[in-house]
């Protein structure tokens, strides 16, 4: 495993290193001792016509220490990876040290997890215990897209109001973190051309409630027959598919016309990134506990002045 | 310049088999200041650590957990500003101590000086005085010897684990520890750092001493740089000792042409470090005092005036002032700065530690999601508000926001946290929450405030404010006044 660029370059390092160890320890033999003129109390260093340096010789430890800091290069160079591309006796390398870490790391915290390997996803959504680790676990890995209060953003899915692309089941919350899921809206632009989608785009307001033209949105019924692959003949969505559903109020990109318009025109594409290598089964089971109770949470809102009397 | 000169065939090697150093005892003023201070630093680190406040450790830097206990107080790192506070007291008063008499901190308090007083102390309890040492030393090796040094090394090893005890018994609560190692159950960075600790006493105050000071201590060698010629220094009054000489207690030096010395060179046998003060200022000297003290007792016997050492100030020996005029001239301008930088900074740090606040807030912005659009008016930020209780008592908190007068209607929005919450004893817990807003003509980042305030219903609250911004989507001004 050699990170040069020619085989020239490990020999290069490799002598290098070896020679100035080598240089170290000529020094250090050559400035153990010196020869003087006249007086061995003297250095024979004069400065300023008439100011002699004294000899004042260190103690005998400290050319030891020298030594032994030399000597130890070689052994340190002799069991780790350092001369040149020679791996050393120990054959350490940092990638190694860090698999084993991780690996106490998973020994120390797999109790925690043990806990609720057996429980039920709705059990486990119960546990205050878990929440909070669901919590941790949710802040670290998942806040990027999802926000700290996990209500998301524009193209993120807010998880917190109970209207799910892939299902709301925890088990399924459990498959999108472990496998993720690819979510792919097919760009109509070309097919339709620019009128037939603001018709399309009217029609889908129409759908949620929204102010349309009525003119426009009847032309858009018609064309939503090639829509009703994925998103059903009422628009009502697939969460086998993740087409989202167009009659609620809802919206994962924007609801104004000109999103919709964009939204058709150039199509969709959305990614949530699989965790199951990443996090392991263990913890994906308490981060989809605490986001399937997160969505309950929803369902019975308490309005802040009512907790304020409690 | 340096000049050249011819090298003859003289060998000279810069590296030498160091002489130990058999120290005389001495008594004295100056030893009895040194006893007291080897006392009280001692007593307040191997006591300290005992000691116990409000049912737990009184002094515990818990380093695992970052938190510092100091009697009533709990530092978190947050306050790592104290750390430097103290630092530069330390460094100043160093500064100050050194300005008006050199080396005290060397001489009286350095751990290297008050170790080696007690290891020097025991030595002589087990091995006798210093000719007995030397003589001992110098023997062939006997059971005599053996038993004698055994002891000796054994009396040491015992004190300086028990040293390396007590200092991690500032990090890991001393009374645990204590069962911990009476069970053979300290962790290994415990056991390091007893071994350690206790190594490096028992190592630099039997065998290194005078070493650590002349070939070791980087204090040493840049405090000569705090000297100035009105600095009280250990001074050997050259016109009235020399020339130096032996004789009779009944005669009278005058009439033998000698000077006050008596040449018993009892202030070289007494010195840790192995110079002739008389050779005048030395680096080697650790300004300790004891050939002021052996020297006393020798021109009190002599019938002469004490001080023939002394502290004194180059200025002071040359224009031969008396005391008062030397005191004068210490306390100048140099000093009385550094007294009044100390006071300042102490004051100041005072003022600061009494008025802390036992809540600290952090307010962290999301910044992945800049803003939400929640319906044609409002626009909604989310925050993690990191709220820290770092009183030993559990505290409830109320939140509120405000924000400039741009954004209208600021308020967090309901059903995030609960409105009062409680945070358990020196302990922190994040909130997420949302905060929506009207804006009318802002744009961009906007200024709002958060409030976190007590609600114990007892005594005055505790409040404290954090600043964060708040932001608006580009093209959204104005788009509230709309409905």
């Amino acid at each position: 495993m050699s990170d040069f660029i020619g085989g020239f370059w490990h020999y290069y390092i490799a002598a290098l290193t070896l020679v100035s160890i080598a240089a170290c320890a000529a020094l250090l033999m050559a400035m153990s001792k010196r020869r003087v003129s006249t007086d061995p109390e003297k250095t024979s260093h004069v400065w300023d016509e008439d100011l002699d340096e004294y000899n004042t010789p260190l103690p005998r430890w400290w050319i030891w220490l020298f030594w032994i800091t030399t000597f130890y290069s070689l052994g340190y160079l002799w069991f780790y990876p350092g001369l040149g591309s020679f791996e050393g006796a120990g054959k350490w390398t940092s990638a190694k040290e860090y698999a084993e870490e991780v690996q106490v790391a998973e020994k120390e915290f797999a109790p925690i997890y043990e806990r609720f390997a057996g429980a039920d996803l709705r059990q486990v959504a119960a546990d205050p215990e878990a929440r909070l680790i669901g919590q941790r676990l949710f802040l670290n890995y998942c806040t990027q897209c999802h926000a700290s209060d996990a209500r998301g953003g524009k193209g993120y899915p807010d998880l917190t109001d109970n209207d799910w692309l892939y299902g709301g089941d925890p088990e399924q919350i459990q498959k999108s973190i472990l496998d993720g899921r690819n979510g792919a809206m097919p760009a109509l632009g070309a097919a339709l051309g620019p009128d037939a989608v603001r018709d399309l785009a009217n029609y889908v307001r129409s759908l949620s409630g929204l102010d349309h033209d009525a003119l426009r949105a009847a032309r858009g019924k018609e064309k939503f027959v090639m829509c009703a692959a994925c998103h059903g003949p009422e628009g009502k969505g697939n969460v086998a598919l993740g087409a989202p559903n167009l009659t609620d109020k809802v919206w994962l990109h924007g609801s104004s016309e000109a999103t919709i318009i964009q939204t058709i025109t150039r199509g969709r594409q959305s990614h949530m990134p699989a965790h199951r290598e990443l996090l392991g089964e263990a913890r994906v089971k308490l981060l989809a506990a605490y986001v399937y109770g997160l969505s309950l949470r929803q369902k019975n809102v308490v309005p802040v002045a009512a907790t304020a009397t409690k | 310049m340096n000049q050249s000169v011819p090298l003859a065939d003289l060998e000279q090697s810069l590296y030498e088999v160091r002489k130990k150093i058999y120290p005389r005892a001495v008594h004295g003023n100056f030893a009895r200041w040194r006893w007291a201070l080897v006392f009280a630093t001692q007593l307040v680190f191997y006591g300290l650590a005992w000691l116990q406040w409000n049912g737990r450790q009184a002094v515990l830097f818990d380093l695992a957990a970052r938190k510092f206990y100091v009697f009533g107080l709990v530092l978190w790192p947050q306050d790592i500003i104290y750390l430097a506070v103290l630092l530069v007291l330390c460094a100043l008063s160093l500064f100050l101590f050194t300005a008006i008499a050199g080396r005290l901190w060397c001489g009286y308090a350095c751990p290297q000086t008050v170790y080696t007083e007690i290891f020097l102390w025991i030595e002589a309890a087990i091995e006798g005085d210093h000719m007995r040492r030397a003589k001992l030393d110098r023997s062939a090796a006997g059971p005599r010897k053996v038993a004698l040094k055994a002891a000796k090394h054994g009396v040491w090893v015992a004190l300086s684990l028990w040293t390396g005890f007590t200092f991690v018994g500032y990090f890991t609560p001393i009374r645990e520890l204590g069962h911990a190692t009476i069970t053979f159950a300290l962790g290994p960075w415990e056991t390091f750092w007893l071994l350690f600790y206790g190594f490096a006493t028992y190592g630099n105050a039997g065998w290194m001493r005078e070493q650590v000071c002349k070939y070791m201590c980087p204090y040493a060698r840049f405090q000569s740089a705090m000297f100035d010629p009105d600095t009280l220094v250990i001074t050997y009054d050259a016109a009235r000792g020399e020339p130096r000489g032996a004789r009779s207690r009944k005669a009278d030096p005058k009439a033998l042409g000698l000077g006050a010395c008596v040449d018993c060179s009892v202030c070289v046998q007494v010195c840790p470090t192995g110079i002739d003060i008389r050779d005048g200022l030395q680096y080697e000297c650790i300004g300790c005092a004891a050939c002021i003290d052996g020297c006393d007792q020798v021109m009190e016997k002599m019938g002469y005036a004490p001080g023939l050492i002394r502290y004194s100030t180059e200025n002071a020996v040359k224009n031969a002032w008396g005391w008062r005029e030397m005191a004068r001239r210490v306390m100048r301008p140099r000093v009385w700065v550094y007294i009044a930088i100390l006071v300042a900074i102490t004051a100041a740090a005072a003022t600061t530690l009494y008025q802390r606040s036992p809540l600290k807030m952090n307010v962290i912005r999301d910044r992945a999601s800049l803003a939400r659009e929640i319906d044609e008016s409002h626009i909604e930020n989310v925050y993690r508000l990191q709220v820290m209780n770092t009183d030993e008592r559990a505290h409830r908190f109320t939140l509120s926001v405000e924000g400039s007068s741009h954004l209208g209607h600021v308020g967090i929005t309901a059903d995030t946290p609960e409105a009062f919450f409680t945070i358990d004893p020196t302990s922190s817990r994040v909130i997420t929450l949302r905060v929506h807003a009207v804006p009318h003509d802002a744009e961009g980042s906007q200024p709002i405030e958060f409030e976190l305030k007590t609600v114990d219903g007892e005594g005055p609250g505790v409040t404290i404010h954090e600043k964060s911004r708040f932001y608006v989507p580009a093209g959204w001004a104005g788009k509230g006044d709309t409905k």
